[in-house]
């Protein structure tokens, strides 16, 4: 913290749990700048988490369409199926993932 | 194409406050006090009259030859802090949440007796104001009762390593018998299970032996008494039945206690009534001419015509003009590295050092309960003996259902006149039992002494900021006075 020096220990325990935050992880809209990644649209993926009004419905592609790439292509950390271990076939029935995100299976860990 | 919400911020929930030329904030829904720079001032100022968009307040920043980058850096200190939130944010509900059923007890107030050989004219067991149903009740705890309430303590208080047990009355050493029967035994049972129980209780002096005194202090019992002040205005209220005052009778008797007890603090607790506001005066005669290591104050408690002895407005603002003297004399004492025995500053100190941020006034039906001559649980030892008010028996445990809805009503997120009170982290709406005398209710606001509870915070809060930046040394000493609870 620069501008605000804490004086008491709840103070210090809220400038202790801002200096953890700065090295964590970055919502790709954590307001009020949004952390905008290049590279997961190019791929078909629309990466958001939320759209502009912070819902989902108003997202590029449906939700369900950041599982796919995180398991194909993508290195963004979500919780996906094993496909190389585990669940090899998860995905062989989504052909074309605009129209078939639906077929994905379901994993059970 | 993403676009983007455009944040308009407002000055979140503060209470700023200068000390020693400089620029702070207490934030109430942390308990958290920080010093302010000229930036943060600035971006206070700003925000006064009305929200301002994010980029309009970082352009105003950078016009004033702030980087781009500090501006955005000092901008997201200020929101992560609370100091400033994003207009369309809607403050949460406060939540009314309960302590775990098994909530370990930490101390007993046992009323060992019911009976007293004063009267005081404003006696809150006695008096006009009275709430305790006495007909038919033991007047003298019984060594089972006593025992009972022992084990009922270390058997609820799983998990502490150390237990409290205040003796109380009635005046207490009418039945000093049973106190010494309670030590010996609890000792002993706390032994078993390597734990250990420390002890105080409160008298009005006047049965006070040397005997009785060196079992006190040989025992580390903290000893607290009832006092009024000098002779005139301890005479007033704190009289026998006959009316013939006191005062003559306890100062012998506590000068031997203060000379012999040296194993813990004795301190001197004063109840302010009508006539008998001097709090300086009482001060100086309860510290100087008596020895005192700490006195604290505090206000009659007593209905809304108050009597004859209740405090009015007059008479608090009084109080309160009273209270300013001392806290100066605090202050300079704390400035040159020395301790004042004014507790009403250590005591607001001590939380302030801490960040306390109360659900409830006190401990009252959460690691506190009293405990009646008859062996009747009660949040505290004002409620002894109010069969309104029983939370359960030392034999048979706390009523659960009871205890939760004393708990509920009680909680700060339930007042809802404390909720945007930024000095709601210490007081949390005033005691349950003033607030049952005053309103009939003991989840009520204590609405009547609002403004004086934040003016003699404020107060503190300007102690604090004060020796934060002359002596801060000095507060570290207040870190282990109080736990939060």
């Amino acid at each position: 913290m620069k501008h605000l020096t804490p004086l008491n220990a709840k103070a210090r325990r809220i400038s202790a749990d801002l200096a953890a935050q700065e090295e964590d992880v970055v919502a790709l809209q954590q307001a009020p700048r949004p952390h905008v990644p290049l590279g997961c649209s190019l791929s078909f993926s629309p990466g958001w988490e939320v759209d502009a009004t912070g819902g989902t419905a108003g997202l590029c592609q449906p939700v369900e369409r950041d599982l796919y790439d995180c398991y194909v292509t993508c290195f963004w950390p979500v919780q996906v199926a094993d496909h190389v271990n585990y669940s090899p076939d998860w995905a062989s029935n989504c052909a074309a993932a605009t129209k078939d995100w639906r077929n994905l299976d379901i994993v059970f860990p | 194409m993403t676009t983007l919400l455009e944040h308009r911020y407002r000055a979140g929930e503060m209470h700023r406050f200068l000390a020693a030329e400089a620029d702070f904030v207490y934030l109430p829904r942390a308990g958290a006090i920080f010093a302010l720079d000229a930036a943060t001032a600035d971006v206070l100022g700003r925000l006064r009259d009305a929200p301002v968009a994010h980029g309009d307040l970082a352009a105003a920043l950078t016009d004033d030859g702030m980087s781009q980058a500090d501006a955005e850096g000092l901008l997201r200190e200020l929101r992560l802090v609370g100091l400033i939130e994003a207009d369309h944010v809607v403050s949460p509900v406060a939540l009314v949440d309960s302590p775990p059923a098994d909530f370990p007890l930490q101390a007993l107030v046992l009323n060992v007796t019911n009976q007293c050989n004063l009267a005081c004219t404003y006696c809150y067991e006695f008096g006009a104001d009275k709430i305790s149903t006495q007909t038919g009740k033991p007047k003298y705890m019984t060594p089972e009762t006593a025992r009972a309430a022992v084990d009922f303590l270390l058997d609820s208080a799983k998990g502490r390593d150390a237990v409290h047990v205040t003796f109380f009355g009635g005046e207490t050493l009418m039945n000093f018998k049973l106190l010494r029967d309670v030590v010996a035994y609890a000792d002993a049972k706390a032994a078993e299970s390597g734990r250990r129980v420390t002890y105080s209780l409160t008298t009005n002096a006047t049965l006070l032996t040397d005997p009785i005194i060196d079992f006190l202090a040989g025992h580390a019992v903290g000893v607290t008494v009832s006092i009024d002040g000098p002779e005139e205005m301890q005479d007033a209220r704190r009289v026998y039945k006959s009316g013939k005052g006191s005062y003559a009778v306890i100062l012998p008797r506590l000068k031997a206690l203060i000379a012999r007890h040296k194993t813990r603090a004795i301190t001197a607790r004063v109840t302010l009534s009508a006539g008998v506001t001097d709090v300086v005066a009482i001060y100086h005669h309860l510290k100087h001419d008596i020895g005192f290591h700490e006195i604290g104050f505090a206000p009659v408690t007593t209905t809304e015509d108050g009597h004859d002895f209740g405090l009015n407005g007059d008479g608090m603002r009084g109080v309160l003009n009273g209270f300013h003297a001392l806290a100066d004399e605090w202050l300079d004492h704390a400035l040159r590295g020395q301790m004042h025995g004014f507790s009403n500053v250590s005591e607001t100190l001590s939380e302030l050092v801490v960040g306390t941020n109360k659900s409830h006034p006190c401990g009252a039906g959460l690691g506190l309960l009293g405990v009646s001559p008859s062996g009747d649980l009660s949040p505290c030892h004002r409620f002894t003996d109010a069969d309104e008010h029983v939370l359960g028996h030392v034999g048979s445990g706390v009523d659960q259902d009871r205890r939760a809805d004393f708990l509920a009503r009680g909680h700060v997120g339930a007042k809802y006149e404390c909720t945007s009170c930024w000095a709601r982290p210490l007081c949390a709406g005033g005691c349950h039992h003033e607030a049952f005398v005053r309103y009939g209710d003991t989840g009520h606001a204590n609405l009547h002494y609002c403004d004086w509870i934040r003016e003699w915070t404020d107060r503190v809060l300007a102690i604090y900021g004060t020796l934060a930046v002359r002596n801060p040394q000095f507060l570290e000493r207040f870190a282990d006075r109080k736990g939060l609870s």
